[in-house]
């Protein structure tokens, strides 16, 4: 187990160096990196001072280890826009990215199981052949394209739900969140179901998969002859047995979603870091864009991490068989 | 004998004919096939078939602008799908914007096909080092969201439409080389390859020669899928306003260049090459899911 997790997590922290050095070529050797660190508006005198400040006239591995040992202190360069620690102005507008992706989590959970356990448990009619052709759109169909129709029904012709913002905000643990008041849930509520129609469509797929393989075990069939009731059957001892793969895969697939979150915020004009990335590149206010890409591989990589652990933890299959190795 | 009195009418099966006899079993899979065609044809000819040329500033007329659907403008002609803000004909916009996003999504396809499937066979065919590192690469390539991947990359290189097709490549090429290792792994043990190494036939021949036409089933199937992919991944991309420049709009641009005059109830400038996008996502997909039953050797009867 110690040794999985050791490797485990060796492994990661070879990705994120690869990673690392990806984002540094990126900066440093296809772009130039005067242009990209350092602000057009600088004069000859601040701009020199700036390169031998940043380490640029060093050679190009030197580069990399003041690049890294900068980035370890959590400074990613100022934001030419704002004018702040690029850090900073990402971390001021993580919650609402986290908010997002959390509110699509549970949608996709609300809707999907739901969905799957009926199309598992009845396949053959009429309903579980609609539901299963849906996830197949929700699969296939672009999410930006999805969101602007939800703003054409929902915001301008039926006028129920507002189409951009956040919404009125509370502050809890000093950072505001929109789903603590009534119109922050209002506005919150469609830039969440689009950015959960992918994951509807997956938790759709993975229920009707367990709940159909779950049927035919023995101790599903010991339960009925027992004389259990179908409902307790299913909600007791099927329903327990689906929720490991569902929930692991749902976790994985966080990174994903925060990634994701770019286009729905755009789309919705959701103020998160998705929205802030593609403002800035659009202003080619780069080290945000640097900071950005460095922040979400770092959360990518942890989430994954994490979730691999928790799936250890959980599934003694995977746990007895590192211990035997 | 009685072999040869064997009435002419019966017709020889042949692989591609009950290839053709089993995609067409399914009513939508022709249909959507059909409907692709009809799309590739409409943007293959779309200089000689729209009512206007939209790269043309000189026909544009901003006395045109944000016409409604059927509204005849100074040049005369009924724009039946509307004109956006630059008074550009909706209809016509849609069948150039379709023929970008057919090219850029059927070409990365194609580029990423041709990498990840050669890579993939040299995974499978060398072994060992060579095919772990390869995986590895796979792997990574793969836990990371393709949005994210393509944004990395867009945002260092700079808009425009090669680089559009440099970030899909660079996102989709896995998926290909994963298909084609894990088939030809299997194909690999055959007798066939065998006896063509007995032949001492050079590496290369095998390879692509023998090898690859038998792994070619999934790798069509995969490829159809991707196609699709590409081309949502591209409309994403353009929407983002990090995709295909402003004076050659995919269908993406398009969408996303009517969208601030959706809120004041002009939808038909966002709403119809959503359409025109949505109609040719859902037609190659239903193709592709087609295509995967008849192929996968499993669900044969």
């Amino acid at each position: 187990m110690a040794l999985y997790l050791l490797r485990r997590i060796m492994q990661s922290g070879f990705v994120l160096v690869a990673m690392s050095l990806l984002v540094f070529i990126g900066v440093y050797a296809v772009g130039d990196p005067i242009e990209i660190l350092i602000s057009p508006d600088a004069d000859q005198e601040e701009k020199e001072r700036a390169i031998r400040a940043l380490g640029l006239d060093l050679p190009l591995w030197q580069q990399y280890l003041v690049f890294v040992s900068r980035a370890l202190q959590g400074d990613l360069g100022r934001s030419f826009v704002f004018n702040e620690p690029a850090i900073q102005l990402i971390l001021q507008r993580m919650p609402a990215t986290l908010e997002l992706a959390f509110g699509s989590m549970i949608i996709a959970i609300i809707i999907g199981l739901p969905l799957g356990l009926y199309a598992g448990l009845r396949p053959d009619t009429w309903g579980s052949k609609t539901i299963m052709a849906g996830s197949i759109l929700g699969f296939s169909l672009p999410t930006f394209w999805v969101g602007l129709m939800l703003i054409m029904i929902f915001a301008v012709q039926l006028g129920w739900l507002p189409s951009t913002g956040r919404g009125d905000t509370a502050v809890l643990f000093g950072i505001p969140w929109s789903f603590l008041t009534i119109d922050g849930l209002s506005h919150i509520l469609m830039p969440a179901f689009n950015l959960a129609l992918f994951k509807i469509s997956l938790v759709i797929r993975l229920t009707r998969a367990g709940v159909r393989e779950t049927m035919l075990m023995d101790y599903v069939k010991f339960a009925r002859a027992k004389g259990l009731s179908p409902t307790r059957v299913t909600f007791v001892h099927v329903f327990k047995n689906i929720l490991i793969p569902v929930v692991t895969v749902l976790g994985l697939e966080l990174g994903g979603t925060i990634a994701f979150s770019v286009v729905t915020e755009t789309v919705f004009a959701w103020p998160g870091m998705g929205k802030l990335i593609i403002d800035s590149i659009n202003v080619l206010d780069r080290p945000v864009i640097v900071a950005y890409l460095l922040m979400i591989v770092v959360m990518f990589i942890v989430i994954n991490l994490i979730v691999d652990i928790v799936y250890t933890l959980l599934d003694p299959r995977v746990r007895l068989e590192s211990k035997g190795t | 004998m009685s072999s040869t009195a064997t009435p002419a009418k019966i017709k020889v099966e042949t692989p591609f004919r009950r290839f053709v006899s089993e995609f067409a079993a399914s009513k939508i899979a022709v249909g959507a096939l059909l409907v692709f065609t009809i799309i590739a044809l409409i943007a293959i000819l779309a200089p000689w078939i729209a009512p206007q040329n939209p790269y043309d500033l000189a026909v544009l007329d901003i006395m045109d602008g944000r016409l409604e659907p059927g509204a005849v403008g100074g040049g005369g002609y009924v724009h039946w799908l509307g004109t956006d803000d630059q008074g550009r004909d909706m209809l016509s916009g849609i069948m150039y914007g379709l023929r970008i996003s057919l090219l850029v999504g059927v070409g990365s396809a194609i580029i990423a096909c041709a990498v990840g499937a050669a890579l993939g066979m040299i995974a499978a065919y060398a072994g060992g080092k060579t095919d772990s590192a390869i995986m590895r690469l796979v792997d990574l390539q793969l836990s990371f969201p393709a949005i994210l991947a393509a944004l990395m990359i867009l945002a260092f290189l700079g808009k425009g439409i090669l680089n559009v097709v440099i970030a899909i490549v660079i996102v989709e090429w896995a998926y290909y080389a994963r298909t084609v290792r894990g088939s030809a792994l299997v194909e690999r043990n055959r007798e066939y390859i065998e006896a063509a190494r007995c032949l001492a036939l050079p590496s290369r021949i095998i390879l692509f020669s023998h090898l690859l036409p038998n792994c070619l089933p999934p790798l069509i199937v995969v490829g159809t899928m991707q196609i699709a992919r590409a081309i949502a991944l591209e409309a994403t991309l353009s929407f983002l306003g990090l995709g295909v420049p402003i004076t050659e709009p995919s269908l993406g641009l398009l969408i996303a260049n009517g969208f601030e005059y959706m809120l004041s109830g002009k939808y038909w400038i966002s709403f119809y090459p959503g359409i025109a996008l949505l109609v040719t996502i859902v037609a190659i997909n239903l193709v592709g899911d087609q295509l995967r039953d008849v192929l996968n050797p499993r669900l044969k009867k």
